[in-house]
């Protein structure tokens, strides 16, 4: 029988299957930043041991990090201190780090592959859930623990059972005004937030193929959100023509070598999977999410589910405890709605491409005077680049501030949070009670539809502003 | 890391589903450098109004006297987002020793296995009989045997853990000794690649 993608690379990185237990599976590269790598470089020292391989880790302060004036002393002496142990950590252990300042810095899943680093058939781990975002080029990529982190850095390996297969196809041709976010938010909200748990998901079909790598990385990156242990895409040309030239990636023979290796990665036509989804790319409208998990998703056009259509007292009681915390009646329709934040960034979207989205729609345009925004770069890199093509220029025109990079308002670390009882019309991954600041009321949408709310300051339809 | 074999306790029922790491143990204190005293801000936004110890929100059960004990008890997806143990780190520094749940997910059940607390997945139907019991009842892990009982009405289910998490758990052995007595046979795994 074939196998599948996923089966190949991980096969390929069992050192050893313990009896009745995990695998310990061996991990190419290991990324961390400053909030799930203290403990762990602690934990490390405590037993007298070494990084075992500290060229395979990559580091950078993302998460608590601020968003504005980066070049002065962090503000927050509790931030402070957490960046500064990493940057000595880092040191100490001779882990190459990409901290505030250089020009590599940035969302740790946003850098990976912007620099290359993030390669077909590799391992992938972080202390990060949304390290998903690295299967988008055909790797095993997932998020660990910090006593996980600790691990590879005493081995380099991690203790995993070996998940489940699960494909999710997407045939057919996307709506205009439908972008990658708006699949993810679709299959989420068909599955459910816990509808992938114990699964590895491949994403396959024509739907996928025509996406940029950028597009594929949302898609990977909010596989977590349905509980997937990771989400993978095979790498094809449109993988190999983004990676070739990056800092990192394999060049002159070396590529020739990797290239080669690379295209053995894909799902054999008779490999079995566990369970195996079907979805009309037709069927896809631009998405908003009107709960407290990003299952809780509907088209931007539809209505709030309404309660006699949940039969299941127990959830009937979250979807009203949902509800009560993001101010909406069961049944009501969310277009037109007024909401008072949009935030643009975060591991999800945050990419040049996503940039050059919101860019198309408020070209010549001024925002909604009644919205505040956080739009935040995912890198230094992005940030650079939105500069090179002017774009700068688009937002700043439109009376929108481009902060520095960082994670910002997609988890309320720092001072860029969400005042309670406002809404957010959120391009970030989740829309969890106070996940943006407390009482914060999070809607998860696509750049184009940020871009529309940015314009109106109501949830809109992005296709109503489409030429 | 504890050791765990057997425990009789009381618990704390949360009939709440998809509960997610965010709620936990909020963002705001994963500024953290240690794994200490996270145990005061489990479930902090939900245990009080605008963040203020002296007013409990009297609607949780954490603040209602009625409900303690070592276990507690939650709807399925327990666990959910965010990968951060702290999440791990707060359920044990509160004094918890089993969470129970129908459904875990998986980032969370990892990271309370490597901090010596045990995830019992118990079925729907099991999961419902637990909550239909009052304050006094107790609930009885055993680990050795992997069942979990109702000790007022002697129902009891078993429980899967894997043979190697379970001698992890029952001896209080941690992975990482485990993966550093491992550090040659990785290295030749490395060179035959």
């Amino acid at each position: 029988m074939g196998k599948t993608i996923f089966d190949k690379i991980w096969d390929k990185h069992v050192v050893k299957i313990i009896e009745d237990g995990p695998s310990v599976l061996y991990i190419d590269k290991h990324l961390i930043h400053e909030v799930t790598s203290p403990q762990a470089f602690s934990g490390i020292e405590k037993r007298g041991a070494q990084l075992f391989r500290p060229k395979q880790i990559v580091a950078t302060a993302d998460h608590n990090v601020p968003t504005i004036n980066q070049h002065l002393p962090i503000a927050d002496q509790l931030s402070k201190f957490q960046v500064d142990t990493l940057i000595d950590n880092c040191k100490k252990h001779g882990v190459e780090l990409y901290g505030l300042g250089h020009e590599h810095q940035g969302i740790v899943h946003v850098i990976g592959p912007e620099l290359g680093i993030t390669q077909p058939g590799m391992t992938i781990v972080c202390g990060d859930s949304h390290t998903s975002t690295h299967g988008a080029f055909g790797s095993i990529a997932f998020g660990i623990g910090t006593s996980e982190v600790e691990m590879v850095f005493a081995s380099q390996c991690v203790m995993q059972s070996k998940p489940k297969v699960m494909r999710i196809n997407i045939e057919g041709a996307i709506q205009n005004g439908v972008v990658s976010k708006d699949i993810i938010l679709f299959i989420i909200a068909q599955i459910s937030a816990s509808g992938a748990t114990g699964y590895f998901v491949e994403y396959a079909g024509s739907a996928i193929r025509t996406l940029s790598m950028e597009a594929r990385m949302t898609i990977c990156n909010m596989s977590i959100e349905m509980g997937a242990r990771g989400g993978i895409i095979a790498p094809d040309e449109t993988t190999y023509a983004y990676i070739k030239g990056r800092p990192f990636a394999p060049k002159d023979a070396e590529w020739e070598i990797k290239l080669a290796e690379w295209k053995q990665l894909f799902t054999d036509a008779d490999a079995k999977f566990d369970v195996e989804i079907n979805i009309n790319a037709a069927d896809i409208q631009p998405m908003v999410t009107y709960g407290t998990n990003p299952g809780m998703g509907l088209a931007v056009t539809g209505n709030v589910p309404t309660l006699e259509s949940i039969t299941d007292p127990t959830e009937q009681q979250n979807f009203e405890k949902a509800l009560k915390y993001m101010g909406l009646t069961p049944g009501q329709s969310l277009l037109g709605m007024p909401v008072q934040n949009v935030f643009i960034g975060s591991c999800t979207n945050s990419r040049i491409e996503d940039f050059r989205l919101v860019a198309s729609i408020i070209k010549g345009k001024q925002k909604d005077p009644n919205v505040k925004t956080l739009i935040v770069p995912g890198s230094q890199a992005v940030a650079k680049q939105i500069i090179a093509e002017g774009l700068d220029k688009i937002f700043a025109a439109a009376g929108v501030e481009i902060r520095q990079a960082g994670c910002s308002a997609c988890l309320g670390m720092n001072e860029d949070k969400i005042p309670a009882g406002e809404y957010c019309i959120s391009t970030s991954n989740r829309n969890f009670e106070g996940r943006q600041g407390a009482g914060a009321r999070t809607m998860l949408v696509s750049p184009l539809t940020a871009a529309a709310a940015l314009l109106t300051g109501k949830i809109s339809d992005i296709r109503t502003m489409l030429n | 890391m504890q050791s765990l074999q057997k425990i009789t306790s009381r618990f704390i029922p949360l009939r709440i589903e998809n509960v997610d790491t965010d709620q936990i143990i909020p963002a705001r204190f994963l500024k953290a450098t240690t794994k200490v005293g996270f145990g005061k801000n489990l479930f902090r936004d939900w245990r009080y109004e605008n963040d203020d110890e002296t007013k409990p929100k009297a609607d949780f059960v954490f603040n209602q006297k009625q409900y303690s004990g070592d276990i507690l008890v939650a709807a399925k997806n327990f666990g959910c987002g965010s990968s951060r143990e702290h999440a791990a780190w707060s359920i044990q520094d509160y004094g918890f020793k089993v969470v129970v749940s129908s459904f875990f997910a998986d980032i969370f059940k990892n990271n309370a296995l490597n901090n010596g607390v045990l995830p019992v997945t118990v079925t729907d139907a099991f999961l419902q009989q637990i909550f239909t019991e009052d304050a006094e009842a107790t609930l009885t892990v055993d680990l050795e045997k992997q069942t979990i009982t109702i000790d007022n009405t002697g129902a009891s289910e078993t429980f899967d853990i894997n043979a190697y998490k379970k001698t992890c758990m029952l001896n209080g052995y941690d992975d990482i000794d485990y993966l550093l007595s491992m550090k040659e046979e990785i290295a030749a795994f490395e060179k035959a690649r």
